[in-house]
């Protein structure tokens, strides 16, 4: 059954109560498991896309102004707080009370926050009420309904 | 000499509020106790504007409306999200802390280690605030009492930038004293407060100046000690295990008052189910359980009632539908008609590790089927609360809390996620 999207990517978890064999045959019933020595863990999709959990914030993409980075209406973005925002990073801002996601960019000693689509118009960081919200890491698409 | 720091987050739940939602920002914010009663916390601009801790809401509709008073009913799936991010976050930085309470936690800084304690601090505020977008104000002090009087202080004084460090500043802590009021100490209740007002003690100063033997004689060993930790004297160690708890309540006021029995035996059950819950989280099982039911202590035209029974199990456990069916016998036993029941709630006492607790002789066999309960929890906790419960719930709802503007959890349900808006 393929169920991971949703639940593989929470990342707030209660501790697994899952207790692993030290060693996964048993030694006086004979010949060790020769793939014992490659056992590895499984993959874990959290570890991959999160780093630091207690800076890291999902958010629900919505409109058109980022089609030209690849970020989509109704994507999952993941965002990392703790990151220090730099140019060309895409981020979060807060603009007149409102979160967007921009292109963050440098400009000579100006900072703009640039849409991904030319339809839509660049403002300036120092513009009265923006604010860098957090910095986007990732963006998870669906592509097949459930 | 030991140092220790208090880190407490300002206005915690409104801070949170504020969080996925930057419109807020620049409004008062209030938010309510359950049920939307009265106010349990508030914004710098709200407090500024005058509304008390614990007002009624009708009680302030007027200058909600005319200062656009932001009105947020309590969220405590987000609060205690964020809460989390906070503390693992501060643990990291000083790995022995004590979590004090959902918005506060003690550090032990003194193997810590570093060259410039009052720069460490102010980056980790700013660290905190940067990684969770939680503002915390830390105070430093060579005991606890005093890291708390010195965290009142930095949330006070702008200057300070919201660090007050009395251990590298020690010519700090007499002016320190002497600008904390007395109620406003550690460990000092309302009602010893008073007391010492009434003798001219006012400040933290004039107490940690008076004399042990009255101390003892007024206040016993519990008030001495606040004397000698203000003197920096410590008596309180970190407690960085905390016990495992003995008992685990789930109740609630309902929305409206209830007099009908099924309604208030459905409310039971949802308590029953969370409380079975919340023990199963910890590993424990409960011994014993408690039911009761009161009414309105707050309405003078109501009759009053207060009710209550309880059981012991014969095998210890944490199954829900052990401890529901408990709670049906126990609602069945005290019930009387005729009563406006205004609260109810199920205690879980006498908890233990689970496993630990010892068969009797005449136990044939450990009751061990968990199996339906791990399925409960982890489809609940994978689909959001209540999405899967035992067949005994009703449809008439009356009791439900009243919530009439809760934010969505936005780190805690996928489909209340905030939204980015591409604009």
């Amino acid at each position: 059954m393929l169920t991971l999207p949703s639940h593989a990517l929470k990342f707030t978890e209660t501790p697994s109560k899952l207790r692993l064999p030290v060693y996964s045959s048993s030694v006086p019933a004979g010949f060790p498991s020769p793939a014992d020595d490659h056992i590895e863990g499984k993959l874990d999709l959290n570890e991959h896309l999160i780093r630091r959990p207690a800076a890291t914030f999902f958010v629900r993409a919505s409109g058109e102004s980022m089609r030209d980075a690849g970020i989509f209406d109704g994507d999952l973005l993941i965002i990392d707080r703790s990151i220090t925002p730099k140019s060309d990073h895409i981020v979060i801002a807060s603009i007149h009370g409102e979160l967007t996601v921009k292109r963050l960019q440098q400009s000579g000693d100006q900072w703009l926050l640039v849409p991904a689509n030319l339809e839509f118009p660049t403002m300036r960081l120092d513009d009265v009420g923006c604010e860098i919200w957090g910095v986007v890491t990732h963006s998870i698409r669906r592509h097949c309904g459930r | 000499m030991a140092t220790f720091a208090l880190v407490d987050c300002n206005n915690f739940y409104a801070s949170c509020e504020r969080l996925f939602r930057p419109n807020l920002k620049t409004r008062p914010v209030v938010v309510l106790s359950n049920n939307d009663g009265c106010v349990i916390a508030r914004s710098q601009e709200a407090k500024a504007i005058g509304i008390g801790m614990g007002a009624p809401l009708f009680k302030i509709r007027d200058v909600v409306e005319e200062h656009g008073v932001a009105v947020c009913s309590s969220n405590y799936a987000l609060y205690g999200d964020i809460s989390e991010r906070v503390m693992t976050l501060l643990g990291s930085n000083a790995p022995n802390h004590e979590v004090y309470s959902i918005d506060e936690c003690f550090l032990d800084l003194d193997n810590l280690g570093v060259p410039d304690l009052s720069d460490w601090c102010r980056n980790l505020r700013q660290k905190t605030y940067k990684w969770t977008g939680i503002p915390v104000s830390i105070g430093v002090g060579p005991t606890k009492t005093l890291a708390k009087l010195a965290n009142r202080l930095a949330k006070r004084s702008i200057k300070s930038g919201g660090v007050i460090d009395l251990v590298h500043h020690p010519e700090w802590i007499e002016p320190a004293l002497r600008k904390t009021p007395i109620g406003d100490v550690w460990g000092v209740g309302r009602r010893w407060s008073q007391m010492l007002e009434e003798r001219g003690i006012t400040t933290a100063h004039d107490f940690a100046h008076a004399e042990d033997g009255w101390i003892r004689k007024k206040m016993g060993v519990v008030g001495l000690r606040t004397a000698h930790e203000l003197r920096g004297y410590v008596c309180h160690a970190l407690d960085d295990q905390p016990q495992p708890k003995q008992t685990t309540c789930c109740s609630r006021s309902f929305g409206e008052t209830v007099r009908d029995k099924d309604q208030v035996h459905d409310a039971l059950m949802s308590f029953a189910e969370r409380a079975a819950e919340k023990v199963r989280r910890a590993d424990q099982v409960a011994g014993a359980m408690q039911v009761f039911i009161r009414t309105d202590p707050f309405n003078p035209n109501a009759a009053q009632k207060s009710l209550s029974g309880s059981v012991s199990f014969d095998h210890p456990t944490n199954d829900a539908r052990a401890i529901a069916g408990a709670a049906t016998r126990i609602l069945n036993r005290i019930w009387r008609e005729g009563f406006a029941w205004k609260k109810a709630g199920v205690l879980l006492l006498d908890l233990a590790a689970n496993g630990t607790a010892p068969l009797s002789l005449f136990d044939a066999v450990a009751p061990k089927d968990d199996g339906l309960m791990n399925a409960m929890d982890t489809i609940n906790q994978r689909y959001g609360r209540g999405s899967i419960r035992l067949g005994l719930a009703g449809k008439d709802q009356n009791w439900r809390m009243r919530r009439e503007n809760l934010s969505p959890s936005f780190t805690t349900k996928w489909a209340d996620l905030a939204c980015a808006r591409m604009v």
